[in-house]
């Protein structure tokens, strides 16, 4: 428990990298829509 | 009347343009609060100490999941009582978004439990049935992707989508009966700490962020539909 | 209404037997995927002892789906289907007779070959009643949830495999509760309750599995 930083950060860093991926493509997809 | 008005593809498109961005706020914000609930307020757990903040992903995460899956059937039945377009639509633009959280609940909770319980992965009931989740989701994107008429797609996956919502009680129920037959005294990954008033508020605080997200997400996402399928 | 229905599942029958072979592969697998276990995991007495409910019934679910696939696709190739479609039978009943004719060939012999199976694992002999009860119980019901995922997939690309995703994940409670109640049985605990369960399932399936069979044929046909 005492290196929890190592689970608690890789869930957040993940989770949000995730999320942020996932914007990441539907900007893209929705460039791509509109051109 | 106004609900069948922007029944229409043409007329939500511009609807769900001007809402998009307010929801990305909304979430926004609602992140920033939970976060900060979660990170810098809530008190440390007297028993799993400062990991347990993992539930303010997890617990949030895997309400998303099941949530969006419930509101895609939901959407999926009504393409097909009123055969109207613009639901099959929505139904297509939830799925990934629902496979995602799927997937965070799955890691998170991983997670979580290498460091409480030993492991990285515990057959546990709920996680289990996440997992059982994140194939459904996955089933309903494959076939959507495997048939070449949108119609045909929509249609298709809705159908599916109301098998697998009927089956999830089933498939729930299941699992947790064959859980506690195989493991007796099973422990939970996901069993949350004794709730302190500020824990609950921090999950739900990101609960409702990742609720907003999901919606500006879906708007965006069916809006390029709309453009991909109408021209 | 059952004149129609006997009918096609005597044609769907005779069909099946002037191609016995492919009903044969089906079940050859079967019995191979059943003894591919121990040659992976060891042959461990005990421990095979202990697998043998999930691995029969892992085995199971896997052979029967290898038939789904070509449960619609040959009337559908020859125009059968359509016929069916426009025909005065309700298609629900049609649907259900073609799970039925499925079941009887793909499902009901792996009811009877289970215990020779059984009998490679070590499984105690008294506990063959109960597998054989759950394989009668719980195949019909892979048969009918099956049929909704062959009629989804009918004439796609990559229209085995697909299937197979779509079905597995919809197969895991006839699974738990089938192996499950072997197991219990295997403990001593009586199993009448997981029977009775997966009775209900079979129940559950047989009254709405039909309509959602003959939507997925109208949508996939349309």
């Amino acid at each position: 428990m005492s290196d929890y930083a190592f689970y608690l950060w890789g869930s957040y860093s993940v989770t949000f990298l995730l999320l942020f991926l996932e914007i990441f493509f539907l900007l893209k997809r929705k460039r791509e829509t509109k051109a | 009347m106004s609900w069948f008005w922007y029944a229409s593809p043409q007329t939500f498109y511009p609807l769900a343009g001007r809402m998009a961005p307010w929801f990305a706020g909304a979430a926004l914000l609602l992140a920033v609060g939970g976060l900060y609930v979660g990170l810098f307020v809530a008190p440390t757990d007297a028993q799993q100490g400062e990991v347990y903040r993992v539930i303010y992903i997890h617990v949030p995460a895997a309400w998303m999941s099941m949530f969006i899956y419930v509101v895609m059937a939901g959407w999926a039945a009504l393409g097909l009582a009123f055969n109207t377009r613009l639901s099959g639509m929505m139904a297509s633009a939830l799925a990934p978004t629902g496979a995602l959280f799927t997937f965070i609940a799955l890691w998170t909770g991983s997670l979580w439990g290498r460091p409480t319980w030993g492991t990285y992965w515990v057959w546990d009931a709920r996680l289990t049935s996440e997992l059982i989740l994140l194939f459904l989701y996955l089933g309903f994107i494959a076939l959507q992707a495997a048939i070449y008429d949108p119609r045909r797609a929509d249609r298709a996956g809705a159908l599916l989508a109301i098998v697998g919502a009927v089956n999830i009680p089933i498939i729930h129920y299941s699992v947790v009966w064959w859980n506690t037959l195989h493991q007796g005294a099973s422990v939970s990954v996901t069993r949350a700490p004794t709730m302190a008033a500020q824990m609950l508020t921090g999950m739900l605080l990101m609960a409702l962020a990742f609720w907003m997200y999901t919606i500006a997400v879906t708007l965006v996402r069916v809006r390029c539909i709309i453009r991909e399928r109408e021209g | 209404m059952l004149d129609a229905a006997c009918c096609l599942v005597r044609r769907d029958l005779l069909l099946a037997w002037r191609r016995r072979s492919d009903v044969a592969t089906a079940l050859l697998f079967f019995v191979i995927v059943a003894s591919l276990f121990p040659l992976g995991v060891g042959a461990e007495p005990n421990l095979l002892r202990a697998i043998a409910p999930g691995v029969i019934w892992v085995a199971a679910l896997l052979s029967s789906m290898l038939s789904l696939s070509r449960l619609f696709a040959a009337d559908h190739a020859d125009g059968t289907l359509e016929q069916m479609l426009l025909g005065a039978s309700p298609l629900g009943v049609i649907a259900a007779a073609k799970a039925a004719a499925h079941w009887i060939v793909s499902g009901l012999p792996l009811a009877v070959i289970a215990p020779l199976i059984a009998l490679q694992y070590g499984l105690a002999p008294e506990l063959y009643g109960v597998l054989i009860a759950t394989l009668l119980l719980g195949t019909p019901v892979l048969s009918l949830i099956g049929a909704i995922g062959a009629a989804l997939t009918l004439g796609l690309r990559g229209g085995g495999v697909l299937l197979s995703l779509l079905v597995l994940p919809l197969y895991v409670p006839v699974l738990i509760m089938g192996a499950g109640a072997v197991d219990m049985a295997s403990a001593g605990v009586d199993p009448a309750g997981r029977l009775l369960l997966l009775g209900a399932m079979l129940v559950f399936a047989a009254a709405f599995a039909p309509w959602a069979i003959a939507a997925a044929l109208r949508i996939s046909i349309e």
